[in-house]
């Protein structure tokens, strides 16, 4: 049911049933590492290239995420997933092997939140039995792809952010046990003039207010109602920046429950710079961290605020802006 | 170029982008610069360290021991770079080690190694020059000019 | 002396690289560019010869001193054969440098694998 501009409310409440978080070394090494259900000791995974290890991260969570349903591919109806490969061919090598009705996605980093949305809104809509969405990046592919060649002695600037080499999954279905997806608000493309790639942060910010205040306004609740919001990728300064700039609009986060993904999966000490970014942030710490809390009893009531800068190598280059945005899920223990 | 284009920008993107400046934490240009001096020149000894070396023992003179120098200082920033710690030590130095010649040879290095997945006359060889190919065009293409003015103006 | 020089000059050139990164704000490949272009025109100056005198290796090994060989390969060729050489020569002095990164870029990539 649609609720104001733009928020769709789930009245069936679609559950995710299952879930999985695959990482690489760095997320090995970080505070979040027990929440992964694989964690690999190299970037390469077997694979002769970066971009079939980002393809082979992908299957693995969401093969992980089917076993953990106790399903098989064939019971997946639908499969949604995106990622930050051009022609999203992560994803579309992924739906190759997992074989289900294929819907790709592009939300740069947002793309979880734009799939749990829809994944939701369909099951919701009674469409589908099971509906599958993940994402995933690796750290080289995508620096080979945005910026330089892994091995480049380019100097990052303090405001760079580091790709999270990692992928995450969930099913959404009609019944069963976890957490139920309530509500999601989807994000317009907020662009402030900001053209700087090594400082995505402060380019998504914008967008990441602009979806959190739509989500306040059309359900109208506020941020005491929920016990965490968690933004995906805006690192230190982006996520600085979002407090800010919600308090400057009047709008209060709580302390302590407004975090961003980017900065709970790394260490401080970690060479990481302003934190994580990548499609695979934000699905990781959800579908493994924040889910494992929720279905703890932690958390009962959380949203989760994916964002993505809507850039590309060339865009860049031809003296373009970046252009962000952000999609919020809420996510909730009650049936 | 990031900054030049201030387009036309609207009061909010204006005043949005200097809220976000204004919590962006500063480059510390002056550590940096410290930095980028020491290694920078440090590397500019060891060439000159190379250079001598080959004049005493190579029988090179004043004018020709430069280029087996500069071959030597590539060979090392391609070994350093294919080792994977070029970028470390990039990152700590800046511009020290990307203004010398080591720079130059660690972006054509880099690109090499990183585009083997695409093969080697697509992926090494197409992309070889991604970075250097910049400072290959400018400086020919700035030598032709000044070159046919120098040559103009002597005649 | 002059591995004093050597350093100061190397380094202070360096330093320069390093403004034109963090306050111009410019791309690496726009910096070194940029310097290139630099090192031209001061050879075309007649400025740099005397740098590589007083400073040896601390003005030849910066990215500047291609631009500056450049232009004297040009100069070179072009009292020898006219203007015709301006475009027969510009590559005669930098050939160790460009062959030397082709030839060891490309066994690199022969050889290693990026670390990432």
């Amino acid at each position: 049911m649609l609720h104001g501009h733009q928020t769709w409310e789930f009245e069936n409440k679609p559950v995710i049933i299952s879930s999985a978080a695959v990482g690489g070394p760095f997320e090995a090494a970080g505070p979040l590492a027990d929440d992964f259900d694989i964690l690999h000791g190299d970037t390469w995974l077997g694979q002769d290239s970066f971009e079939k290890a980002e393809k082979v991260l992908l299957e693995e969570a969401c093969d992980k995420a089917i076993e953990k349903a106790n399903l098989l591919r064939e019971n997946i109806q639908f499969f949604l997933s995106g990622d930050l490969m051009n022609q999203i061919i992560t994803s579309s090598f992924a739906a190759r092997t997992i074989n289900a009705p294929y819907l790709g996605l592009f939300g740069a980093c947002s793309t979880s939140m734009e799939g749990l949305a829809l994944a939701s809104l369909i099951i919701n809509s009674r469409s589908a039995n099971y509906v599958l969405c993940g994402t995933g990046s690796h750290n080289s592919s995508v620096e080979k792809q945005f910026r330089y060649p892994t091995e480049y002695g380019g100097q990052k600037p303090p405001t760079a952010q580091w790709t999270v080499t990692g992928a995450g999954a969930a099913i959404v279905a009609a019944e069963g046990t976890g957490p139920c997806v309530t509500s999601a608000t989807i994000g317009r493309v907020i662009d402030m003039g900001l053209s700087d790639p090594f400082n995505m942060g402060a380019a998504m910010a914008p967008a990441a207010v602009d979806t959190i205040e739509a989500h306040f306004r059309d359900l109208g609740t506020k941020p005491s109602d929920y016990d965490l919001i968690a933004t995906g990728d805006l690192g230190r300064i982006g996520h600085h920046i979002t407090e800010d700039l919600l308090l400057k609009h009047g709008i209060h986060m709580e302390k302590g429950n407004f975090v961003d993904c980017g900065i709970l999966i790394y260490r401080p000490d970690q060479p990481v710079l302003a934190g994580a970014s990548g499609a695979g942030c934000s699905a990781t710490v959800t579908y493994g961290h924040i889910l494992n809390r929720m279905r703890k009893g932690e958390l009962n009531k959380v949203m989760i605020v994916a964002t993505g800068a809507l850039l590309s190598p060339l865009s860049f280059q031809q003296k373009e802006s970046i252009p962000g945005i952000a999609h919020a899920v809420v996510i909730e223990n009650k049936r | 170029m990031a900054n030049k284009k201030k387009k036309k920008l609207t009061p909010t993107q204006q005043e949005y982008q200097k809220f976000a400046k204004q919590r962006e934490p500063k480059r510390n240009v002056l550590l940096n610069s410290f930095r980028a001096f020491l290694v920078g020149g440090a590397i500019c000894l060891l060439g000159q360290l190379i250079q001598d070396m080959y004049e005493k023992y190579f029988n090179f003179t004043e004018n020709t021991a430069g280029n087996p120098t500069v071959a030597t200082l590539i060979f090392i920033s391609v070994i350093l770079t294919g080792l994977g710690v070029y970028d470390h030590i990039a990152q700590w130095a800046g511009a020290g080690t990307a203004v010398p010649v080591t720079g130059f040879a660690n972006s054509i290095a880099s690109a090499a190694i990183e585009h083997r997945s695409e093969g080697y006359v697509l992926g090494v060889g197409g992309n070889m020059f991604k970075l250097a190919g910049a400072v290959i065009v400018f400086g020919v293409f700035a030598a032709f000019c000044i070159a046919l003015i120098k040559y103009i103006i002597t005649m | 002396m002059i591995y004093l020089w050597a350093f100061v000059v190397g380094g202070l050139i360096c330093v320069i690289g390093q403004l034109m990164l963090d306050v111009g704000k410019l791309t690496p490949a726009h910096t070194m560019s940029t310097l290139v272009v630099v090192g031209a025109i001061l050879d075309g100056l007649g400025w740099y010869e005397p740098l590589v005198k007083f400073a040896g290796a601390g003005a030849t090994v910066p990215i500047t001193s291609f631009g500056n060989a450049l232009v004297h390969g040009a100069m070179a060729e072009a009292k020898v054969h006219g203007i015709v050489g301006i475009i027969t020569g510009i590559f005669e002095v930098t050939s160790a440098g460009i062959s030397a990164a082709i030839v060891f870029g490309f066994i690199g990539s022969l050889i290693f694998k990026p670390k990432g």
